[in-house]
């Protein structure tokens, strides 16, 4: 299962990065969306993919025992999702503007400043 | 009550001044007061943290009174400390030049609580002990300094912004992988106790690897060769307070994490590691350099400045030896205040000459002698002339090149020194000492600058005072870089409390 999901993050990554490179404002979104969602789905993996064992700690034990998830990871994706969302959101908003603003969806047509 | 509160007070002041001032949104004059006020309580708070960690040694606050390693720390070393303090001056700086140069369109639109919301996030980044809280601050000033950037809408702010916004997500991301992977290697996020696990990881390629991560997602941030280039296309479009703060302080934060990261965690494989930073050094030292001899805008050039000077910032780390890490945080100390003043100097020019362009500037230095005067201590500094604070800077930053024996960087920094003082004496030919070029351009008629004048008066005066006492500034950052050269100090701090 975890080669399974490195193979999946890696093409997400893959994709992210190409969809980055093209110069297409919209593309460039969809490559940011993916990228922070690989990133996500990373540190889900990294942590160790257990299905059902909840992270309890039995009546009288001072530990979790047996393989379960690690919990904290979990809670970072959660911290690191209302994060990618709100700075996805403001890229939305921003390359809207940048489109009523421009006229143009072509990066290539943004050298403006360089 | 604990004096390790205090650790706090940079971060929440401004986030509480920054919620107050987003109540007062339509009442410009106590948007005006609490900015200014807000920045100075900072200031106060950032002289006494710097103070008490100078006399008590590293002082550590367990955020919730959860025990490290397992809750969030704020740990306030001295490179922490000096850079909050270099914030709150830079803050301050820029609370009193907004109020002449703002405009209130810009403060109806939350100009000033996203200032706050910034300078929260920088000095949140500055003093978290915390790899993943660390993510988080970065978020919160990137979020702040997007807002800001774009301020105005105008088709040069929405490139900009673009290709900075595309960036520093794609930095974030990286910096967030990197997180996950040093997570997996080593289970633990407080950054001390990540430098005692690193010690006891059998695969020391896999620590290298997750290092290199660390080292391209902020130098993206600090805009380092061959990462820079979002700098120069946006940096300049925005109105000036925040091209100041911005150029003083956020390629800093990124700066700061390298220093951090590479002196606590990743000291395994220096040869390696440092190896790579010692080249990225050189060559955005180089490049920035080059970049701002072929530009005619002065912030532009200002910007591509900012570059080359991230470069000795790096040399210092990736000399890594006593004499080189003091030159890199005496270095960062004169850096910041001498960019945002020229960044302010260069609002002046605009405001006194009606433009950025050094075409159709001239004859400034007939007019105001005073601007004149206030750009030249800060220009002379950053080219290096003593006896202003780069002189020294620099020469600390080369001694130690020089006792590595790393004759190439070496050479590098003396020329590209050589170069930003032809930078600089362009833009003094060009705006200050040539004629006025006809016709002259209309300039709306000038009302009182004082506030401008006093705030580039005194960084202009700090500039000269490190430059004076640069030996009890040379003790200061002695003991900075003793500390980051003995990481056992800091995780003793961190997770001394705990047993």
């Amino acid at each position: 299962m975890t080669t399974m999901m490195a193979i999946l993050i890696g093409c997400l990554y893959a994709a992210a990065i190409y969809m980055m490179l093209r110069r297409s404002m919209v593309k460039l979104l969809i490559g940011l969306i993916l990228l922070s969602n690989a990133a996500n789905l990373l540190i889900f993996t990294v942590a160790g993919l257990e299905r059902g064992v909840p992270p309890l700690i039995a009546k009288g034990a001072e530990t979790v025992v047996g393989g379960s998830a690690d919990p904290l990871a979990q809670a970072l994706i959660l911290t690191a999702i209302v994060i990618g969302f709100g700075v996805l959101a403001f890229a939305v908003v921003l390359l809207h503007r940048a489109y009523e603003v421009i006229r143009t969806d072509d990066m290539n047509e943004m050298k403006g400043t360089d | 009550m604990d004096m390790s509160v205090l650790i706090a007070l940079p971060v929440i002041i401004p986030l509480i001044i920054g919620a107050l001032s987003l109540v007062a949104l339509n009442n410009h004059g106590v948007q005006r007061i609490l900015g200014v006020l807000g920045t100075a309580a900072v200031l106060v708070a950032a002289i006494v943290l710097l103070w008490q960690t100078w006399l008590n040694g590293i002082k550590v606050l367990e955020v919730g009174s959860w025990p490290a390693p397992f809750g969030i720390v704020l740990v306030s070393d001295l490179l922490g400390a000096i850079m909050v303090l270099l914030a709150a001056i830079t803050g301050f700086a820029t609370a009193v030049y907004s109020l002449k140069t703002v405009r209130k369109r810009f403060e109806r639109f939350g100009y000033y609580p996203l200032l706050h919301l910034l300078l929260a996030g920088v000095n949140g980044a500055f003093l978290t002990g915390d790899i993943f809280n660390l993510y988080v601050w970065f978020e919160v000033l990137l979020v702040a300094s997007f807002a800001l950037l774009i301020q105005g809408g105008e088709r040069a702010q929405m490139e900009g912004a673009i290709k900075y916004v595309t960036l520093n997500l794609l930095s974030s991301a990286l910096f967030l992988t990197a997180i996950g992977l040093l997570y997996g290697l080593v289970g633990s996020l407080n950054m001390a106790d990540i430098a005692v696990r690193l010690q006891q990881v059998e695969d020391p390629k896999m620590v290298t690897l997750v290092a290199m991560l660390f080292l391209i997602a902020f130098s993206i941030k600090a805009a380092a060769f061959p990462l820079f280039f979002w700098l120069p296309a946006s940096y300049h479009t925005p109105q000036v307070a925040v091209s100041a703060v911005f150029a003083g302080l956020l390629t800093k934060v990124g700066v700061y994490a390298l220093y951090r990261v590479f002196t606590l965690m990743f000291t395994g494989e220096v040869d390696f590691t440092h190896q790579i930073l010692l080249w990225m050094a050189v060559f955005t030292m180089l490049t920035g350099v080059l970049g701002a001899a072929s530009q005619y805008e002065v912030r532009r050039i200002l910007s591509f400045h900012i570059i080359s000077q991230i470069g000795y910032m790096m040399l210092g780390l990736a000399l890594f030896t006593p004499l080189a890490l003091i030159g890199g945080v005496f270095y960062i100390m004169h850096h910041i205040i001498v960019k945002a003043n020229l960044f302010f100097v260069a609002g002046m020019m605009y405001r006194l000459g009606g433009s950025f362009e050094l075409k159709q500037l001239g004859g400034l230095y007939k007019k105001h002698p005073g601007l004149a005067l206030l750009f030249m201590i800060p220009a002379f500094s950053l080219a290096g002339v003593p006896p202003l604070s780069g002189f020294f800077a620099k020469f600390i930053l080369i001694k130690a090149g020089v006792e590595a024996q790393a004759w190439w960087a070496v050479a590098i920094a003396l020329f590209v020194g050589l170069f930003t003082l032809f930078s600089m004496i362009k833009i003094w030919n060009e705006a200050f000492w040539k004629k006025a070029p006809e016709p002259a351009i209309e300039v709306p008629a000038p009302y009182r600058n004082t506030a401008l004048y006093w705030t580039t008066g005194l960084l202009a005066a700090m500039t000269v005072a490190i430059g004076i006492f640069a030996q009890p500034i040379y003790v200061l950052a002695e003991t900075a870089a003793q500390q980051l050269l003995e990481p056992q100090r800091y995780i003793e701090a961190v997770l001394g409390g705990a047993k």
